[in-house]
């Protein structure tokens, strides 16, 4: 067995919590159930994974094996990695049966017709999800196994969600491979990026909870909106005001779980308004100025905001077009007399 | 009574007994619960900051936290000549003492303390820089 395939998988057993190793050996099956039980999971990791690759040896893995090790530990650990949405579009509207050998094949023979040390790795999840794992190297370098780009294909839907690895380059290849096999004739990059892939494919696939306008006034949110309010001497002044809020809330952000997002970045190219008597800028040029939101859950938190008295309810179409327009990324411009939103 | 904002929704007017002391709560860690607190203060009758009125800051432990600054509270308490406390409401033996010390101010301007009234509090707000 190779050297550096020995050390990789060595490697990347390390990377796995010492509970979770033997669970995700059983899930790549590439070691036998009987192998697996002469494992030792009680002793120290590096013990562990020394014995891994012992068996791996025995069993003579191959760089195409230590990679599909590599993707099943990523799918678990997805939301250690940043995706990116991309978006591909098809010049008719011609329904194709989507064959995934004929992906493979395309997809692969596209790479290597301008690159040829790759390791490509495809793997199938039952959510009809294909991952892709691109291992890059140069026309004189092995590929760097260590940083890896990860692409996630939905082959019923026209989006594509990427972790693309360091290098940036590769970039506009993989994007070609991916058309070219899918029989897409284009792709974009959406503004739209979190570590929650899960989040990601709720807000492109609209399965999150969305805000439809209802006209029924429900006795039961009384409840809802005090529940801790057992002791019958408080008294809320502003209840009908609490309701209001509480309503607005359901309208805009729906009643179930926000996608899980991280950031929301608006770059702004508006002028600076100041009091003319200040005369801070005399150049008539845009103020640039970047304003970024951080959460471990954004959607909540701003969902969240008003009930608890931190800002006046309805929050700003800015925040909360979020979820629907599918992007987290903004640019404001200013046009004529007033601001928009301005897709790039 | 719990409000967010005054004024107080005119609809209830007919439950409200009579108010003997109000506690602005300021959130030291929301610039936003300061200006709401500022722009209320225009609806409170005069009479009330005769020893009625009074502000509550919380959230003081989080240190790091702090959006308003210590001086400009200072100066609502000074402007308004009423008593500024101090609280941490995430630790319980604060939370209770804090309840005690408002208990007790509501008891003196609801005037169930004999000898001691409202107008109390106003002396003792007069420190030694006003002289």
């Amino acid at each position: 067995m190779d050297e550096t395939v020995a050390e990789y998988i060595r490697r990347t057993v390390l990377k796995i919590p010492k509970d979770e190793i033997k669970m995700m050996l059983q899930k790549w099956g590439f070691l036998s159930e009987a192998q697996l039980q002469t494992l030792n999971f009680h002793q120290i990791k590096d013990n562990i994974s020394q014995e891994v690759v012992q068996l791996c040896e025995e069993n003579s893995a191959d760089i195409k094996q230590a990679a599909l090790l590599d993707i099943i530990y990523n799918h678990i650990y997805q939301d250690k990695r940043v995706w990116t949405v991309y978006q591909m579009k098809k010049s008719g509207d011609e329904l194709e049966y989507f064959d995934i050998t004929d992906f493979k094949k395309k997809f692969k023979r596209k790479i290597r017709s301008a690159l040829k040390n790759v390791t490509i790795t495809f793997k199938e999840y039952e959510d009809n999800a294909i991952w892709i794992r691109v291992a890059w190297g140069t026309p004189y370098k092995k590929p760097n196994q260590y940083k890896p780009s990860y692409v996630v294909y939905h082959s019923q839907t026209p989006y594509v969600f990427i972790a693309a690895s360091v290098i940036r380059s590769n970039m506009p290849l993989l994007c070609q491979a991916l058309i070219v096999a899918s029989n897409y004739h284009d792709i974009r990059e959406m503004e739209l990026r979190s570590h929650s892939l899960n989040s990601l494919k709720d807000i492109v696939f609209k399965r999150y909870s969305q805000n439809f306008p209802t006209n029924t006034t429900k006795p039961l949110q009384r409840e809802i909106v005090e529940p801790e309010n057992a002791d019958i001497r408080i008294v809320q002044e502003n209840r009908s005001e609490k309701e209001r809020i509480y309503r607005l809330n359901q309208e805009i952000f729906g009643s179930g779980p926000q996608p899980k997002l991280e950031f929301a970045q608006y770059r702004l190219e508006t002028m600076f308004k100041s009091d003319p008597k200040l005369d801070v800028l005399d150049k008539k040029e845009p103020f640039r100025c970047l304003v970024k939101f951080s959460s471990p859950h954004l959607l909540e938190s701003l969902k969240s905001l008003a009930p608890a008295g931190m800002a006046d309810a309805p929050l700003s179409p800015l925040l909360t077009c979020i979820p629907h327009k599918a992007r987290n990324y903004f640019k404001i411009r200013e046009k004529k007399s007033f601001e928009s939103f301005v897709s790039p | 009574h719990l409000a967010t904002s005054l004024p107080l929704p005119s609809e209830r007017d007919h439950l409200r007994p009579r108010i003997d002391l109000i506690v602005f709560m300021i959130d030291i860690k929301s610039k936003y619960s300061l200006k709401n607190v500022e722009r209320s203060l225009a609806y409170v009758d005069a009479s009330f900051f005769l020893g009625k009125v009074c502000f509550l800051v919380t959230g003081v432990g989080r240190v790091n936290a702090c959006s308003i600054e210590t001086n400009a509270i200072h100066k609502l308490g000074k402007t308004y000549c009423s008593p500024v406390l101090f609280c941490e409401l995430e630790l319980e033996g604060i939370r209770v003492a804090t309840a005690q010390r408002l208990l007790r101010i509501l008891q003196i301007c609801a005037g169930h303390v004999p000898g001691v009234s409202a107008l109390s509090f106003v002396s003792l707000m007069r420190s030694s820089d006003d002289d």
